[in-house]
């Protein structure tokens, strides 16, 4: 789960890491106000989750609470296009107006999962305010790499290597731990996948300091944090992906004309690449899961064929758990009760499969039955073509 | 022969009197496995399905000799079952459960390290041998007893390719899905050494998906270690960068993880590739026929 840069800052400062003073606005009044509370000079920042919000335009310096209200008329309501949202843009419901600051250097701090360590890595570089996957790109010698064993958790000499690594002057260093151990317990004790301070910066008065944050939380730990839960922001997620996420259905849009449902996530990415073989796009990726239940193959199928730009379904399905007779049954009582009149691609398979494709045959509808996963892409991509909605 | 389980595996279920528990251990019971004990603590000392029910692993272990343990543990408690199991050196694990938190999983892969535990998963299907024991949640009626290993981080896309080969008329040796988490037990690299010391075994066919570098490892073991033809095949060729593709590890980042970068990998390492997820089956044909 992802949240916004103020969140983000908030929670951080939470655990001790010095941020910016700022206020959230969503009105150019608010930020007016803001504005003068702060001193006058800020800098206005639109709240999106995708990142690249500078090189947007969603980054603004306003020298005046005059300039801040301007700035934010202009922010607030519109669509921000940034190399992370897609063609579509994100929507700025609100912003964040914060004091302005001197700065002396840009670092990165950062702390990550090393899946093949299985440990957490605290990354810093000398290189901050830019992409840091660049930086590890062209030159992974400037990023310095801490694992953090949780046999000894974060202790004195992972913070050593960190702020001799980065070089910073004996007087940064008592707040450098500061920040390292804010930043770990954060991972640790808010179950996050990602937390980054990009860039940390050394202030002209000699500060470290947490211009901008990032935090995403790991969804299988939410359970045990309903406090993070709260955070979550629907207008920043697809209608349709908050939608399937209330029946445990894992969907994501894409742009295609293939409707894909299928059982188990790796069946559903290797459907929508035999669509992609076959001629056509999928557009969506949509795993029913291993148990679904009539119910849940209902709501899928109403999920799937509410995007406008599907023009044939493709269900693959794989019965193990979930029986082939169990799937025939949700899917004939959606086509009724959804009066779907889009053409369905059937490819079943394993557990009760005679059933279910004797059900599909007695059912009266129009089901096209396919025999093995290619004749299932070849038939959907086909119809796909031909279809009308 | 074949690896990880056979005649020899004494399973205990851990959650066997929850209704996944429950079934399972039964269809494991039904294809041959020798279920020996179930684990729910608080009732422990009754019998569920005519298996033995204990409060503790170590029970199970010291009273029925069990050596495998297959966890359908809810998410919030699965860590503490797998630690549980290890603790009581049992030697090999099996975890089914999807959705453990990320850092549960940190320090059971710190405890691994040093015991005398092989964990499968989670996040996966288990391990069968057909003919010999079934300790998972596959269908156990699409497989068939013969010389192929197949290693995958994937559930139903397991199922698909061994109902591709059996329809072929090629059995396997053992089928293992390792799991689509970020951090699991056993690794590709694992299961291609046990493949390849296996005699049974004649050909391997590995299922990757985008995420992560385990591909990659997996590709340069092949290059270096084994000398058995391996078939290969990465779901998620069209899946767009940053999203989460249902399986926690299935996410490309930063340029990271996909399926052009992996694929390259494999066939570098002499692993025959294929595009299309239909023909896995053929593909290994081919290369048993070589």
């Amino acid at each position: 789960m992802k949240i916004h840069e103020y969140q983000a800052k908030a929670i951080l400062a939470d655990y001790g890491v010095p941020v910016p003073k700022g206020e959230v606005a969503v009105t150019p009044l608010e930020a007016r106000n803001a504005a003068e509370r702060l001193g006058g000079a800020v800098v206005i920042k639109a709240q999106i989750h995708a990142g690249g919000r500078g090189k947007a335009g969603g980054i603004v310096l306003a020298s005046s609470p005059g300039e801040a209200e301007t700035a934010a008329e202009r922010l607030i309501g519109s669509r921000l296009v940034t190399h992370q949202t897609g063609s579509e843009g994100s929507v700025v419901k609100r912003i964040l107006v914060e004091e302005r600051t001197a700065i002396t250097r840009e670092l990165y701090a950062g702390i990550v999962l090393d899946r093949k360590a299985a440990l957490p890595v605290i990354m810093v570089s000398g290189e901050g305010g830019v992409d840091i996957e660049e930086v590890a790109a062209k030159s992974p010698q400037k990023i310095i790499r801490v694992a953090v064993d949780p046999a000894t958790q974060l202790q004195a000499f992972h913070t050593r290597q960190l702020l001799f690594g980065l070089r910073l002057s004996q007087p940064l260093h008592r707040a450098g731990v500061e920040i390292f151990r804010g930043l770990y317990r954060t991972f640790q004790e808010k179950d996050c996948s990602l937390v980054e301070i990009n860039p940390l910066v050394v202030t002209a008065d000699n500060r470290l300091l947490a211009l901008d944050a990032k935090v995403n939380f790991d969804d299988n730990a939410l359970f045990r944090h309903p406090e993070i839960k709260e955070l979550r922001d629907l207008d920043e997620e697809s209608p349709l992906e908050v939608e399937a996420s209330k029946f445990s259905l894992s969907y994501i849009k894409l742009n295609g004309t293939v409707g894909c449902m299928v059982n188990g996530a790796g069946l559903a990415m290797a459907t929508m690449d035999i669509v992609k073989l076959a001629g056509g796009e999928p557009a969506n990726f949509l795993d029913v899961g291993g148990g679904a239940s009539a119910e849940q193959i209902e709501n899928a199928f109403r999920i799937l064929t509410s995007d406008r730009s599907v023009r044939a379904v493709l269900i693959n399905i794989f019965g193990g758990i979930l029986r082939c007779d169990r799937l025939a049954e949700g899917v004939i009582h959606a086509v009724r009760s959804l009066r779907v009149t889009l053409p369905i691609v059937i490819r079943m398979e394993g557990t009760n499969v005679d059933q279910g494709r004797r059900m599909l045959h007695e059912s009266g509808l129009n089901f096209i039955t396919a025999d093995g996963m290619r004749e299932a892409a070849e038939r959907s991509v086909e119809a796909a073509r031909g279809g009308k909605r | 022969m074949s690896i990880l389980v056979d005649k020899k595996t004494r399973l205990v279920v851990q959650g066997i009197t929850g209704k996944e528990g429950t079934f399972h251990a039964i269809a494991c019971r039904d294809f041959g496995t020798a279920v020996v004990a179930g684990v729910t603590p608080g009732k422990g000392g009754n019998r569920h399905e005519g298996i033995p029910v204990f409060d503790t692993v170590r029970e199970a272990v010291t009273k029925e000799g069990a050596n495998t343990s297959l966890i359908f543990v809810p998410p919030a408690f699965a860590a503490d079952a797998i630690l549980e199991a290890i603790d009581a050196a049992v030697s090999l694990v099996v975890c089914i459960t999807e959705g453990i938190p990320t850092l549960d999983m940190v320090r059971v892969a710190r405890y691994l390290r040093g015991s005398v535990t092989r964990l499968i998963g989670p996040n996966c299907p288990g391990v069968i041998s057909p003919g010999r024991a079934k300790v998972g949640i596959m269908p156990g009626h699409i497989h068939k007893r013969g010389k192929v290993g197949v290693v995958s981080r994937s559930g139903t896309l397991t199922y698909e390719a061994v109902g591709q080969l059996t329809r072929l008329g090629l059995g396997q040796s053992t089928c293992v899905g390792i799991g689509g988490d970020p951090i699991i037990g056993a690794t590709f690299v694992d299961c291609l050494a046990l493949f390849e010391d296996d005699p049974a075994t004649h050909a391997i066919l590995m299922i990757g998906e985008i995420g992560g570098t385990a591909e990659e490892e997996a590709a340069a073991f092949v290059k270096r270690h084994v000398s058995k033809p391996v078939v290969g095949y990465i779901a998620g060729q069209t899946a767009p960068p940053g999203r989460r593709m249902g399986h926690a590890g299935a996410i490309i980042s930063g340029g990271k993880g996909t399926a052009a970068e992996k694929v390259a990998a494999l066939r570098r390492a002499g692993i025959a590739v294929v595009k299309s997820p239909a023909e896995m089956g053929a593909a290994v044909k081919k290369a048993l026929n070589k």
